[in-house]
């Protein structure tokens, strides 16, 4: 009953289904092996990885791998395939694809053009057989920009989202982590904070909160509160400042219902923010994150490899035109991505098939302190994505985050790599921050003293 | 020669301070943990910094792996002052040590079958019935139920036994590599109408103490996140036990009220004290001297 068949030397490995050769082609996380689809030996994985080179790209289209009439997400793919777009691939196989993108056949323009042909299925597998510099190569090559109040995703800029969560919510607290953040040049993102009470008053309050910080100094970012999409659908109701809407969102249905929402549940949630009018640059309002492991997590992966289900997440989140999508690759935990070579791996492959399947894809590189993993792997991972063309990382005082408990890139990091590789904010942002005197206008560095406008907040504060 | 030694070092010094570019805006973490105004050497996090991160990595670490002192446990929880207090029950997860823990959430989520028979027998001894099951799980962190289970508990269990309309509560269930979920199936063994879990929150840097609250109404095995409230870090330094016992009455009444629990109970509980925070306003704007 194989589905797939390859005989190697005096030994025959069979596969069943294309979910089971797709997850037996998958390089080793723990995860796979949690939901037990994973390979079973090295070489079974090897030879997987062959068979599904084998397989032509138009079998993505037939052999559905959650059936049409049970999952939502399986039909939007289904339904919003083009067909004129997939042409000028539709003769490969897998293999045949990751050659054709590596080629110099397949430049910025032609990517673009085939993107809409390309189903998150598709890129899952041809994702499988890359190397992690295949990974980078291609996702270098795909170009993706949104806008709000300023303008995300242009060659040679790497944006960062403002992260100044805090435990209690205390406002003097978050705020002193946005004076910290912004006097690092971070924020062009977004300055987005996780509450840590899901609770429509709370939300409105620190919807209220950035929103006056942004108008009073003239900021060209925007702000969300990371809160249920419902209930910021209702601080929409109540007159609340909403900037980006924002949900986690998951490749199954299921993964979804276990969240509380469906896609009819965003759509109204993104007419709301539209209605509001609030972007200047550009009317991308949603901010969608995502992680490897969220369908297991919520037992609705319907055995399938959890990157492929991660994939299936950006159907979702590209259906609603998204300002960002962040892929939340090692808050997880160990169970799912054990240590930092798997992180790296997860990082990299999600940033591609977001960018392949036409994402504003960044990455909030990141580790618990249950898992095997320390700030070197994510100095590794920070230099691997940027090099890649990641649109976004996060911005934290000093990688700790004191709300979630866990670290992910700080204020600093940022700087780092953007010194190393000469990257640039938004460059709405770049502007402000020489015209506010964050960064010297003359040398492009971080000035040595505070610029006056913020000194004056913070003595009125510490009574200076 | 001794001369041109000390004029060396003192331009050495003198160096050293124009490349360490410290941050006025430091003063600030009087009000937050965050490490913010950590300055910088370049872009480059200044040494100090560097290493006091890194220890600080290596206790959270640490964290992960201390057991539940469960002696010590049950002996703080007697303390408790409530008409309704019974003594707690010892169970545990499949998850028979901490490294499957780690690897093995599923194990975590569901109760040991020599558990389920504890609970089984317990039921079968009594023809009680339950509003409420309190469920303590170690979770990531044994460290956050030992020190704030006792301490909240103190603070609800009583209220509860003695409000409007009195919660009959049942006995406190201490699961061992114990995550979220597991809570659900001992209030349904225990065929209590709601169970209220607290767990250890996975450690942060500056918290390795953080405990988590999480309410189910009509508890069964298998029922997922979208059918539970949260209140997340209780603890002395994060969300008080006043204030978390307050949004814990809050949610019990209404998930009691509605006869459900999850996304469709939002957590409508306005603050109600002027914080500190309300009466500094938002620094950055504020034009109050």
């Amino acid at each position: 009953m194989y589905r797939f068949r390859q005989v190697v030397g005096s030994n025959t490995y069979g596969f069943k289904s294309l979910g089971e050769l797709m997850a037996k082609a998958t390089p080793a996380r723990s995860g796979d092996y949690l939901a037990g689809v994973a390979a079973q030996s090295a070489e079974e994985r090897a030879i997987a990885q062959m068979t599904l080179a084998d397989v032509p790209l138009k079998m993505f289209l037939e052999d559905l791998l959650i059936p049409y009439e049970e999952d939502e997400i399986t039909r939007l793919i289904v339904d919003s395939h083009d067909l004129e777009a997939f042409q000028p691939i539709s003769h490969l196989t897998v293999g045949g694809f990751r050659e054709w993108l590596l080629s110099d056949y397949a430049t910025s323009e032609r990517l673009e053009q085939v993107r809409l042909g390309i189903t998150p299925e598709m890129a899952a597998a041809v994702s499988k057989i890359m190397r992690n510099q295949d990974l980078i190569l291609v996702s270098k090559k795909c170009q993706v920009s949104t806008g709000f109040r300023n303008t995300l995703g242009l060659p040679g800029r790497l944006s960062t989202r403002l992260q100044p969560n805090h435990p209690t919510d205390d406002l003097t607290g978050i705020a002193a982590s946005i004076l910290d953040g912004l006097m690092y040049g971070s924020g062009d993102a977004v300055i987005g904070i996780n509450p840590a009470t899901d609770n429509v008053a709370q939300a409105c309050r620190l919807m209220r909160m950035m929103d006056e910080v942004i108008q009073h100094y003239e900021i060209p970012t925007q702000s969300c509160v990371l809160t249920h999409v419902t209930n910021t659908i209702e601080a929409i109701e109540q007159g609340a400042p909403v900037d980006l809407v924002f949900q986690s969102i998951g490749g199954t249905q299921a993964t979804n219902d276990s969240f509380g929402f469906n896609l009819a549940t965003l759509a109204e949630a993104q007419a709301a923010a539209l209605s509001l009018q609030r972007g200047n640059v550009g009317n991308n309002v949603m901010y969608f994150e995502t992680g490897q492991g969220s369908a297991l997590s919520a037992n609705a992966h319907f055995q399938l490899d959890q990157q492929t289900c991660e994939a299936r997440a950006y159907a979702v989140a590209r259906c609603f035109s998204p300002l960002l999508v962040n892929t939340v690759v090692g808050f997880i935990g160990p169970e799912y991505l054990f240590d930092g070579k798997q992180i790296i791996r997860a990082g990299l492959e999600d940033h591609f098939c977001g960018k392949l399947l036409g994402l504003p894809m960044g990455c909030d590189i990141c580790y618990t302190n249950h898992a095997q993993a320390d700030q070197n792997d994510m100095d590794n991972l920070l230099t691997l994505l940027s090099v890649a063309g990641c649109t976004f990382v996060m911005g934290i005082p000093g990688s700790d985050d004191i709300m979630l408990n866990y670290q992910t890139t700080s204020f600093h990091d940022a700087l780092y790599i953007r010194q190393v590789l000469g990257l640039k904010p938004a460059p709405e942002y770049d502007a402000w921050l020489k015209r506010v005197d964050i960064v010297d206008a003359q040398t492009g560095r971080l000035s040595s003293q505070m610029p006056s406008a913020f000194r004056s907040s913070l003595g009125r504060l510490l009574g200076h | 020669m001794k001369r041109t030694m000390n004029h060396m070092l003192a331009s050495v010094d003198q160096g050293a301070d124009e490349l360490l570019v410290s941050n006025p805006w430091r003063d600030l973490r009087r009000f937050t943990d965050a490490r913010i105004g950590l300055g910088r050497a370049g872009v480059s996090i200044p040494t100090q910094e560097l290493l006091a991160f890194q220890l600080a990595h290596a206790k959270a670490q640490d964290a992960v792996h201390t057991p539940l002192n469960i002696g010590q446990l049950i002996k703080d929880l007697s303390a408790i002052k409530s008409d309704c207090a019974q003594p707690p029950l010892s169970l545990r997860s499949r998850a028979e040590s901490r490294s499957v823990y780690l690897q093995r959430p599923d194990y975590g989520r569901l109760l040991h079958p020599d558990s389920e028979q504890v609970l089984l027998d317990y039921r079968n001894t009594t023809s009680q019935s339950y509003d409420l099951v309190v469920v303590l799980a170690d979770g990531l962190s044994a460290l956050a139920i030992q020190e704030n289970a006792t301490p909240f508990l103190q603070l609800l269990l009583p209220q509860l036994a003695r409000g409007p309309i009195p919660w009959r509560i049942g006995p406190v269930c201490i699961v061992e590599q114990g995550r979220v979920a597991v809570g659900d199936p001992v209030g349904e063994i225990l065929r209590a109408k709601c169970v209220m879990l607290l767990v250890g929150e996975r450690p942060g840097l500056s918290s390795p103490d953080s405990m988590g609250l999480y309410l189910t109404w009509s508890p069964k095995a298998g029922l997922t996140d979208a059918y539970r409230n949260c209140i997340s870090n209780i603890r002395e330094a994060g969300l008080s036990y006043e204030e978390a016992n307050r949004k814990a009455l809050y949610l019990l009444n209404e998930a009691r009220r509605q006869g459900l629990s999850g996304v469709q109970l939002k957590d409508r509980t306005e603050d109600l004290v002027l914080t500190s925070d309300e009466v500094r306003g938002n620094f950055l704007v504020s034009t109050k001297g």
